[in-house]
């Protein structure tokens, strides 16, 4: 018999701290696979967000980098120009980059930085404790929206993704779901095809994963994959929303 | 002819593999606790197993290795 599936080695062994159910780590394990079979394990250097995934430097088993709320995009440009050659990606969620590190991201993206940002995107802020986030759904009870996010109060959710599409300097951005295995299974390619954008110096790559956060949703993690393919989706469509020739 | 291993101290119980698994033979062991208090997933009919590597692949926590 021949082995089908392991455990990658660009992972360590430290179990995640993620809650039962999270896809924080199958978006870990996906960005893992894809440096291990680009062969750039020795390449990568990572650079983790604030929110649930503070802990990210932990189980990539590459060199990663802690940077303050929402600057990872930031951080990753001062090392991606000190080391042009080496695999520079952040890892971050949308209370990170869609909220107070806004400006960072947008800006990293106009600057066409040769990057790949993995944005994790499960429309609240997790590790805070469920409160409304940028990305909020119109409706959606969170411990700061009580009644349902309104639109005459909070506006409607920001579509990053779009919104990066729409700037020079980002080569390739794609919008992706974790909510079943065929979809995990493209989640993965694009975000190899992203960091393929970066190895060929193409510009700035940003790959967006709808994500579920069972906890704070309150809700089973079976049925917070339902709730993410039934509510995210309509309102977050998925695809390519920019690509240049390669 | 396949071989499902599982490293049962990882395993949270979130039971997603169970729901993607499509000859439905995981289930959690409601007669375990691993290391982290939750009931770990287990095979209850390994003959079945087609080694698709489904579960594998909706696990959050990496917790199996298939063989075929």
């Amino acid at each position: 018999m021949a082995v089908v599936f392991e455990k990658t080695k660009m992972l360590t062994d430290v179990p995640f701290h993620y809650c039962p159910g999270c896809t924080h780590g199958i978006a870990h394990r996906l960005l893992a696979e894809a440096i291990e079979e680009l062969g750039k394990e020795d390449e990568a250097i990572g650079v983790a967000p604030v929110g649930c995934a503070v802990f990210a430097y932990n189980y990539f088993n590459c060199d990663m980098m802690e940077a303050a709320h929402g600057r990872a995009p930031a951080v990753a440009t001062g090392i991606k120009r000190v080391h042009p050659d080496k695999l520079v990606f952040t890892y971050q969620g949308d209370g990170d980059l869609a909220s107070i590190g806004t400006a960072e991201i947008i800006h990293a993206a106009a600057r066409g930085e040769k990057i790949t940002t993995i944005f994790i995107n499960n429309a609240i802020y997790g590790m805070t404790g469920g409160q409304m986030a940028p990305t909020t759904l119109e409706g959606q009870v969170t411990t700061t929206s009580p009644y349902g996010r309104k639109k005459e109060h909070c506006g409607l959710p920001i579509k990053m993704s779009e919104i990066i599409a729409t700037l020079d300097g980002a080569a390739y951005v794609e919008r992706v779901s974790m909510h079943d295995v065929p979809n995990i299974i493209k989640a993965k390619n694009a975000i190899k095809k992203a960091l393929q954008y970066q190895i060929a110096g193409k510009g700035f790559s940003f790959i967006e994963l709808l994500s579920t956060c069972p906890t704070n949703w309150g809700m089973t993690p079976a049925d917070a994959l339902e709730w993410l393919k039934d509510n995210m989706i309509p309102y977050y469509p998925l695809g390519v929303k920019k690509e240049v020739e390669l | 002819m396949a071989k499902l291993t599982i490293n049962e101290d990882a395993c949270k119980g979130c039971s997603l593999c169970t729901r993607v698994c499509p000859k439905h033979i995981l289930e959690l062991n409601r007669e375990k606790l691993n290391a982290k208090g939750y009931h770990p997933i287990h095979c209850i009919n390994m003959d079945e197993c087609i080694g698709c590597a489904s579960c594998a692949r909706m696990c959050p926590d990496v917790v199996f290795t298939v063989e075929r």
